[in-house]
């Protein structure tokens, strides 16, 4: 198994009740393999995980990444919506 | 034209805007133009109500995406001192929100840069925004939404010389 940190901000931290998370996962995973992991923690990360993501963004070690990034040990993932700063 | 490292600042204590104004103003005779463009917590008639707002940001992701975008405005441009800064934390009404302070030898080139840096910040930098309201005014705090608008601002930039993200 390799380990992954996911992190997560704005509306997605607060809906979801927190910031981060460790999990373990295959290696040879994607982001999208991760996302199925996740959708699995409940409904409110269910409707977040699962089927289409338009409104995710994704980041792997702070560079914006596509779902179908494969995963490395000891990758950081982030997952937030559109940004909206300035 | 050389350009010293791009500047990027986060802060979660309000701009000194006479400090920052001076790192943009003061030349030797280097800058021939500059550009300073400032976004403040606005509160029209459609955000009637709002006390105040809290920028939430990704640290270090958004330093490194601040300074791609300054290093490809001045790969673009001939620019001769750059400078963003950009607020986190809770901001009140008036508050400025984003200093974007562009020098150049011409002022198309600083006030092209300047729009440039701004749209890819909208767009790409990873800062967001939750108002909040007065109880009075029967609405709730929200996360702001992404606009569209934003997005196709980014279009004119979109040529053949534009590698960013």
């Amino acid at each position: 198994m390799i380990s992954v940190k996911v992190v997560f901000f704005a509306s997605f931290k607060e809906t979801l009740g927190r910031a981060e998370l460790h999990l373990e996962i295959n290696p040879g995973s994607s982001i999208q393999d991760l996302c199925d992991l996740l959708a699995e923690k409940g409904d409110l990360w269910h409707e977040l995980f699962s089927g289409a993501k338009n409104n995710v963004k994704i980041a792997c070690n702070q560079q914006m990444v596509e779902i179908t990034n494969l995963l490395k040990n000891d990758d950081e993932v982030a997952f937030f919506p559109p940004v909206t700063g300035g | 034209m050389s350009i010293k490292k791009p500047s990027v600042i986060i802060s979660d204590e309000p701009f000194d805007l006479a400090a920052l104004n001076h790192v943009i103003q003061s030349s030797e005779g280097e800058n021939g133009a500059s550009v300073i463009f400032t976004g403040c917590v606005r509160v029209s008639d459609e955000e009637s109500g709002l006390t105040g707002m809290t920028l939430e940001h990704y640290p270090g992701m958004t330093e490194s995406l601040l300074e791609d975008i300054l290093s490809q405005a001045a790969a673009r441009w001939h620019l001769t001192r750059v400078l963003v800064a950009h607020r986190v934390g809770h901001l009140l009404p008036g508050e400025t929100i984003v200093f974007v302070g562009i020098c150049a030898l011409h002022r198309k080139e600083a006030f092209e840069a300047a729009e440039f840096v701004m749209d890819y910040l909208k767009n790409q930098a990873t800062f967001w925004k939750k108002e909040h309201y007065a109880p009075s005014s029967n609405k709730t705090d929200t996360w702001v939404d992404a606009k569209q608008t934003d997005l196709e601002s980014l279009k004119r930039w979109q040529g053949k010389f534009d590698s960013i993200r």
